[in-house]
């Protein structure tokens, strides 16, 4: 009895989180104009979104935004890589003040972040677009890849890299054959989680894309909604986007737990 | 080229490269929002900026009005939140762990997305935007915040801790309100930090959940900034900075560890 209550309270939590999301997604498959009116079942919007033409825009905020995801997250993976291995062989006063600066950005609203690059890129006069957003992608992205490298240079056993350096590899040598297979999983991991923060990331965005016209998918969602008017082909892209992060999520956890019980097992 | 090599020989030298970056990209523009902020439109040092804040009333009844909105929304989000992490970390409430991921999915999701479909319902079941509507879309999109640090606690929390209390007697209720309360107070405390600070610093879901006739503080800082009015909007920016720092004095920087172990 205790046990049906505890679940009844769970999905009914679950329904109220889930009811603005399945709203959209039923009535992505309508063509009306205006939501909550249905107007027979379509696929219209799905064709009209790919198709591009009047929605074209709506298509290049997409490209801006995985492009920008992309190099954001490879650029912040190589830069949060060497600086964890610089920064988990360094000692004293100097370790702790580049430990605090690489928590700021965590910590920072994003807001707070987007205003103070917007100030910085204002007062040296740089023109913002493209490159000032990736740059602060790359900013508020590095300090995760960061914190996900160094768990496990910590578990690395450091005698192996010695080892390699007397046997005559040069440093660089070491670095692609000793330390990167250890701590790719923290290297990969620190990647999705860039991409994810990237794709996901609206405020930052919009202090520093500019008025070029630069746009993202949360920007174009930003302005469209401000117009009053919601774009009807947003309704099948939210459906897709929450479709695609339920299977990514999916597949992350079944995979935990397959490699859980493989452990188990041995 | 020689030198290049001698210097990042040494391994803690690796680091430079991110030094100067975290230099110029982060230090630097916090180092800006302060001499803005102390500074008037021709770039001399002057108060004028907190001066006008403290002498317009709008600007501080809205900054009340936007702490009181983020103690709403933290306030609603541990009173729903707190049963449902409890339930799904007790075994005998719960063994999915499918209900676990769903609670946790819409964290991944936009959040202009999750707002829109905020407002969509709204339309839907023809309900007024408006305060109601900032609220509850405020609780929507921050509940997962709120309910996977607690979990997290929960689940780690030693089990044998309230096994012993059961055997010394105590009631379930007791032994919820003297054992599992305190020991998932850390957890409580990164959900506040995370529901807390998201929802003062946040500006375009209020504007769109209301249809622009409720104004939170961010929306405040954002509206002076694009006006070019950066001074100003630069001390508004300190004056968020510091409720902040003082609400995580509160936290002991947890939260971090919470939100990003999820992938």
């Amino acid at each position: 009895m205790k046990r049906f209550f505890a679940q009844l309270y769970l999905w009914l939590l679950l329904a109220l989180l889930y009811a603005p999301i399945l709203i959209i997604a039923i009535f992505s498959f309508t063509e009306s104009k205006v939501l909550g009116n249905w107007t027979g079942f379509s696929t219209e919007l799905y064709s009209s979104l790919f198709s591009g033409g009047a929605q074209s825009s709506l298509l290049n905020a997409i490209k801006n935004t995985l492009s920008i995801a992309v190099i954001a997250a490879i650029a912040s993976t190589i830069l949060g890589t060497i600086a964890a291995i610089g920064i988990f062989n360094m000692r004293g006063r100097k370790k702790q003040v580049i430990t605090f600066l690489n928590d700021i950005p965590m910590l920072n609203p994003d807001i707070i972040t987007g205003i103070s690059l917007f100030l910085l890129f204002v007062s040296v006069g740089i023109s913002q677009g493209y490159t000032t957003v990736v740059l602060s992608h790359i900013a508020f992205c590095t300090p995760y890849v960061v914190l996900n490298v160094m768990p496990r240079l910590q578990q690395m056993n450091p005698n192996i890299y010695e080892a390699a350096l007397d046997l005559g590899a040069t440093p660089f040598q070491a670095l692609r054959k000793i330390i990167i297979p250890e701590i790719r999983p923290g290297m990969v991991s620190g990647m999705i989680l860039a991409f994810t923060l990237s794709i996901d990331d609206f405020a930052v965005t919009l202090f520093t894309k500019g008025n070029e016209g630069l746009e993202t998918l949360s920007t174009y969602i930003y302005a469209d909604a401000r117009k009053g008017g919601l774009t009807p082909e947003l309704r099948p892209l939210s459906t897709i986007i929450f479709v695609v992060v339920l299977l990514l999520l999916i597949i992350i956890n079944v995979r935990a737990k397959r490699n859980a019980k493989r452990k188990q097992a041995m | 080229m020689k030198f290049v090599a001698k210097i990042f020989n040494k391994r803690a030298n690796w680091a430079i490269p991110y030094a100067i970056f975290l230099a110029l990209f982060v230090a630097l523009p916090l180092v800006l929002i302060l001499v803005y902020a102390f500074q008037d439109a021709e770039g001399a040092f002057s108060l004028d900026n907190f001066r006008r804040f403290v002498e317009q009333p709008e600007a501080v009844n809205t900054f009340i009005y936007s702490i009181g909105i983020a103690l709403i929304t933290t306030i609603l989000c541990i009173l729903l939140g707190y049963p449902a992490a409890w339930i799904l970390s007790n075994r005998k409430l719960n063994r999915s762990e499918i209900t676990v991921v769903l609670f946790i999915l819409p964290m991944w999701i936009n959040i202009l997305v999750r707002t829109l479909a905020t407002v969509a319902l709204f339309d839907f079941a023809k309900l007024p935007l408006g305060e109601g509507a900032l609220i509850f879309g405020m609780v929507y999109n921050f509940l997962p915040f709120m309910i996977y640090p607690i979990y997290n606690t929960l689940q780690k929390m030693d089990h044998s801790l309230i096994e012993a209390a059961e055997d010394l007697g105590a009631t379930p209720w007791k032994v919820f309100r003297k054992v599992t309360v305190p020991l998932s107070m850390p957890g409580v405390m990164s959900g506040i930090m995370m529901v807390f600070m998201p929802t003062i610093s946040t500006f375009a879901i209020a504007e769109l959940l209301t249809m622009n006739n409720v104004k939170l503080f961010g929306t405040t800082i954002q509206e002076n900034i694009n006006n070019g009015m950066w001074n100003y909007g630069a001390a508004l920016s300190l004056i968020m900075l510091v409720i902040i720092g003082i609400t995580s004095l509160f936290s002991d920087g947890e939260e971090q560890n919470d939100s990003e172990s999820l992938i």
